[in-house]
């Protein structure tokens, strides 16, 4: 009984709410019929690029509140801004599609909406006073109305698709590009570079062979230190590329080899039958092995454990430590960088750690085999 | 002394034959596959074996599979295994049958033939033979407070270090800078520590090293 009293009020205050609303919506919708012959003066421009940011802000509202009237979640279909100058700017908000459903709202919103609101009004005192009636007809189709235009749609949610794509897109061929350069400076420096002096020992003690056997020897043995070393870091290099031990025994067998090197006592579970696919295997090793490296550094933990699970073509992977918590995604370089490998494959990674710990670090990855 | 040897990049395999050939090995047979490295340890029974962790048709870790593999058929077999990198992971996996003979080393350390014959022999006698770089990435962990393992002393674990390295109490007298009688003491105190029971010396030493390596 009370319950349907709170009910009652709260769709007439909606109902109060919306009627400036959508007498605003009406000013907008005049603005925007205004300003598309005036984007032949100029003036039109900033007065679209004005009015379509001014409708965002009261579209969202009602995603949020018509949504939650009908019980409904109504995401945003809004592409993230593209930069660059004014016109570029407008030119990104105009071939958006969700620019166009929100006219299209804007136009319904200002005319039969509006009617609806004040109907609505009149509709909700009467609800106050004849409390038999069934409530607030008409805020439920003003409600009805508001999602199914500002609900994303399937052009909406492709269009933000293509967008995240793009981006993760764009960052993976950046970090390969600088990946690729970071592996042809350290061989430059690094391997080539002691194979030159390794040959050059060779060739001064293959020259004093006959003159001088003890400094050739001494040559001799700086050559297989060179060498050595060379190894040594091609070793590294290799590492750093593709772990040999993730070829070896698959991801699992990979980690389990990391953690065993772990200052801190790392458990090792998982629930995976059979190989993953190449790339997949990888992302997610190194995703893991940042993972664990981050703990390590940060954590300051006593025991932390790993799970892996691959169900219903999702590969999911846990890190968890009882340290210090804490760990914030926005701030750390090394979340940041597991979030970005992940994105590539379209995975995500999923940070919990309240200050006091303890840690929980959830990376998916999608993974059909 | 009769060897087997599994390499299978043939500049290698032959620099290997020429090494050990140089050094009073007798080579039975020297293989380029997981296959037929496992049909010629189990037909020859050579007093030890000289094994590449990769190997055809795989590419992946064959050599160490059919190296355990084998020790699974014929307990005891000595196998020293080579690889480009080492893991911890592996060297447990020689250690887990607890019955020795086994050794792990870099293929680097080819180079240092002097140091290589001798942990070749080394495990054809039983012993083990950890590479440097195990034992170091070993140091660098810390153990869980409750394993026996950390109770002991800095310079009982350099010792036990040593011996996991494959190197004789002489060896590791020399290297310490400390008579042998030093360190037959502190082997022993090891030895107690981790609640070892008297039996043969390289048994006993296997063990330690093996509690070493899962601490």
């Amino acid at each position: 009984m009370v319950n349907d009293f709170v009910n009652r009020i709260r769709m007439l205050v909606w109902a109060l709410l919306a009627l400036p609303l959508a007498a605003f919506c009406t000013v907008l919708f005049v603005l925007a019929v205004a300003g598309f012959p005036l984007v032949v003066v100029w003036v039109g421009i900033p007065l679209l690029f004005a009015t379509i940011l001014t409708l965002r802000p009261i579209a969202n509202i009602h995603r949020r509140y018509a949504g939650a009237l009908i019980g409904r979640e109504v995401g945003s279909p809004y592409l993230r801004r593209p930069s660059g100058n004014l016109l570029v700017r407008m030119r990104g908000l105009l071939i958006e599609p969700a620019t166009w459903r929100d006219f299209a709202w804007v136009a319904v919103n200002g005319t039969v909406g509006l009617v609806l609101c004040i109907v609505g009004i009149v509709e909700g005192i009467l609800d106050l006073i004849f409390w038999w009636l069934p409530p607030g007809m008409m805020v439920r189709v003003h409600a009805y109305l508001a999602c199914a235009l500002l609900a994303p749609n399937e052009r909406t949610s492709l269009a933000q698709r293509v967008q995240q794509l793009t981006e993760s897109r764009a960052e993976t061929v950046d970090t390969s590009a600088a990946e690729l350069r970071r592996i042809e400076r350290d061989l430059h420096d690094g391997a080539q570079a002691r194979l030159v002096a390794l040959g050059m020992s060779l060739g001064l003690a293959e020259e004093q062979l006959a003159r001088d056997p003890d400094n050739a020897r001494a040559l001799l043995a700086e050559a297989r230190e060179t060498s050595s070393a060379a190894l040594a870091e091609l070793r590294d290099l290799v590492r750093g590329i593709h772990p040999p031990v993730l070829a070896d025994r698959g991801l699992v067998g990979a980690v389990r080899a990391l953690c065993l090197a772990s200052p801190i006592p790392v458990e090792v579970t998982d629930e995976l039958s059979g190989r993953l696919p190449a790339p997949v295997e990888s992302a997610a090793y190194f995703a893991l092995a940042e993972a664990v490296t981050n703990m390590i550094k940060h954590s300051g933990a006593s025991t932390a454990s790993v799970h892996i699970e691959h169900r219903e073509g999702l590969l999911r992977m846990q890190v968890r430590d009882d340290g210090a918590g804490g760990a914030d995604e926005s701030l750390g370089t090394g979340l940041r960088g597991i979030a970005r490998r992940l994105s590539a494959f379209d995975g995500t990674l999923d940070v919990t750690s309240p200050v006091g710990g303890p840690t929980v670090l959830t990376m998916t990855l999608p993974c059909t085999s | 002394m009769r060897v087997v040897i599994a390499e299978d990049l043939a500049l290698l395999r032959d620099g290997l034959i020429r090494l050990l050939e140089a050094h009073d090995f007798e080579v039975l047979e020297a293989v380029d596959n997981g296959p037929s490295l496992l049909r010629a340890l189990t037909t020859h029974r050579p007093d030890v074996a000289v094994v590449d962790v990769r190997l055809p048709p795989t590419f992946t870790d064959e050599g160490l599979r059919a190296a355990i593999e084998a020790r699974a058929q014929l307990p005891g077999l000595p196998v020293l295994v080579l690889s480009q990198y080492v893991e911890q992971l592996y060297a447990r996996e020689l250690l887990a049958d607890r019955s020795g003979g086994v050794g792990y080393l870099l293929k680097d350390r080819v180079f240092n033939v002097g140091q290589f014959v001798d942990a070749v022999r080394q495990v054809a006698a039983g012993g083990t033979a950890m590479d440097p770089e195990v034992v170091a990435q070993l140091l660098s962990r810390r153990s869980a407070a409750d394993e026996p393992i950390t109770t002991l002393t800095p310079r009982e674990r350099e010792v036990l270090g040593l011996m996991a390295e494959g190197r004789s109490n002489a060896a590791i007298a020399a290297r310490l800078f400390i008579t042998e009688k030093a360190v037959s003491k502190h082997t022993n105190s090891i030895f107690a520590r981790l609640a070892l029971p008297p039996s043969e010396d390289d048994n006993r030493r296997v063990l330690a090293v093996l509690a070493y390596l899962n601490g």
